[in-house]
């Protein structure tokens, strides 16, 4: 018997594997066409994939998902998931398992990822603040209580990432918003603090650039705008009295500041207390349209090309959709998915977008140019859904 | 007189809010339904508390069934806390607000 190796044959052996070929167990594939949705009260992820519009799989023991998002890794590998519990789980897309989870606080809203990657922030409820992680390990490396007074720490919202491996947020009791700049070690090298930004910021967006950070605000009217390029301008104020003169309507969900719907030179921000998408100017910042639409808007998200706007609604107006055609800043369309629409996310050039449905135990995917379902998937009570190509955009 | 027709007229919508029948079980479906997922919305999940106070019975015991249903009716100004009137009867809040200091909206 001849048991020399003969490399040769070792090779062609290798090399006529099936396209899987495993590394451990983990499937040969890029990740760019990957996703999650999460299920809220299973504490579950769903994976999925945007070829084909279809299910991967799934993995349970998340914890509390309610108002759940995600972050994910430089190499659109893993998704960080922040539950409401405070829990915070690396989870990889690929195997579809559970690589670390951690408890990090009580009660928790929402996280980021560095600029650099290496670093995961997580804001927090209860105790007011934010955390921050290395994203390799999830070993803690810092903590940022928001302390805005003696004793008092506030609620934290609209924590994203921003250029200069920086990471900005609003205090919601406080009102003020802080930029904090890690050091190499993902400690906190600098913290500005900018008080008196307006009542109550509920949430909060980066502009795609990273330059502008805007914080919605839901105890007055208007936005709290920072240029991150020059802090020393300070907070500046802008749609100050957007809802002068009219009655504030009851607003039974907060609304989002997810991304930044953006077309050609303006914005759509939803208003709060009023049934309106606001268009702004993003050279004046001034307001150059108010577009009357069906309910009080959670999300007004724009399709990535910027020609479509879409926007779902608190309840309890949230089973349907309406779609606003940029150019003519009319409704073109009111979709009707069902009750409990939580979210929508855009295919990452715009053909196509999910929806959750959480009353029909549904996502749904649309053609966004024949505004027609093209697929339905089931789900446990679906909320958030999130593409990988967040991974690669700042703010996301 | 008047004073007194609007003082028995007081207790008699009191009386008729006390003696509100229990909603019937597809409505009590429909009100579990509101509270976990809308009122969950700010509350949190298991309603352990969000943007909006925890709602779990230790929380809610000190106050009082009347100024808990009312807070769910009218809302409370000054907050984010919306009124609810629209979507709810006085009977079906203070079932709501037994049923929160009991538990029995968490798993």
């Amino acid at each position: 018997m001849n048991r020399q190796i003969r490399p040769g044959l070792l090779l062609i052996a290798l090399l006529s594997f099936p396209v899987t070929l495993p590394a451990g167990d983990v499937p040969c594939r890029g990740t760019g066409d990957l996703g999650i949705i999460v299920e809220r009260m299973r504490g579950a992820v769903k994976f999925i994939e945007t070829t084909q519009n279809s299910l991967l799989g799934e993995t349970t023991g998340l914890g509390d998902l309610s108002h759940a998002s995600a972050v994910f890794s430089r190499d659109e590998r893993y998704a960080f998931v922040f539950g409401r519990d405070g829990g915070l789980t690396k989870v990889d897309l690929l195997t579809r398992r559970i690589v670390k989870r951690i408890l990090q606080a009580g009660n928790s809203i929402g996280g980021a990822i560095s600029q650099d990657g290496r670093f995961v922030a997580v804001s927090n409820y209860e105790p007011g603040g934010v955390r921050i992680f290395r994203a390799d390990t999830l070993e803690p490396v810092a903590d940022i209580p928001a302390e805005y007074a003696p004793g008092r720490r506030s609620k934290v919202i609209g924590l994203v990432d921003a250029p200069g491996n920086r990471f900005v947020f609003s205090l919601w009791d406080a009102g003020e918003i802080w930029v904090v700049t890690l050091d190499d070690h993902g400690k906190p090298a600098e913290v500005r603090k900018f008080r008196d930004i307006g009542r109550n910021p509920y949430d909060a967006l980066v502009t795609p650039d990273g330059r502008y950070y805007i914080a919605g605000l839901f105890g007055e009217d208007g936005m709290a705008l920072l240029d991150l390029w020059n802090l020393d301008a300070g907070v500046r104020r802008i749609l100050p009295d957007y809802g002068r003169g009219e009655r504030k309507l009851p607003v039974y969900k907060m609304p989002h500041l997810e991304g930044w719907a953006i077309a050609g030179r303006t914005a759509w921000v939803p208003a709060v207390g009023h049934h309106a998408v606001l268009v702004i100017d993003t050279e004046t910042w001034k307001e150059v349209a108010r577009i009357p639409v069906h309910g009080q808007p959670v999300f007004v998200m724009a399709r990535p090309d910027g020609r479509q706007v879409w926007v779902n609604f608190a309840f309890p107006d949230n089973d349907r959709i309406q779609i606003i055609d940029t150019l003519s800043r009319r409704i073109v369309r009111t979709l009707r998915p069902g009750k409990g629409i939580l979210h929508m996310e855009f295919e990452p050039r715009g053909e196509e977008v999910w929806i959750s449905v959480r009353d029909r135990d549904e996502v749904q995917v649309y053609d966004t140019e024949t505004l027609e379902r093209v697929a339905t998937l089931p789900a446990n009570k679906p909320s958030g859904i999130f593409l990988t190509a967040r991974a690669h955009r700042t703010g996301l | 007189m008047k004073q007194v027709i609007g003082i028995a007229a007081s207790i008699l919508l009191a009386q008729l809010v006390q003696a509100a029948p229990e909603p019937d079980a597809a409505r009590q479906a429909e009100l579990r339904h509101l509270v976990v997922q809308d009122c969950g919305a700010c509350h949190g999940a298991g309603l352990k508390g969000g943007l909006g106070p925890s709602l779990l019975p230790g929380r809610l015991a000190p106050f009082p069934d009347d100024f808990l249903a009312e807070t769910i009716l009218e809302g409370r100004s000054g907050t984010a806390m919306p009124p609810w009137k629209r979507f709810l009867a006085p009977g079906e809040a203070r079932w709501i607000v037994r049923r929160l200091k009991e538990g029995g909206f968490t798993p």
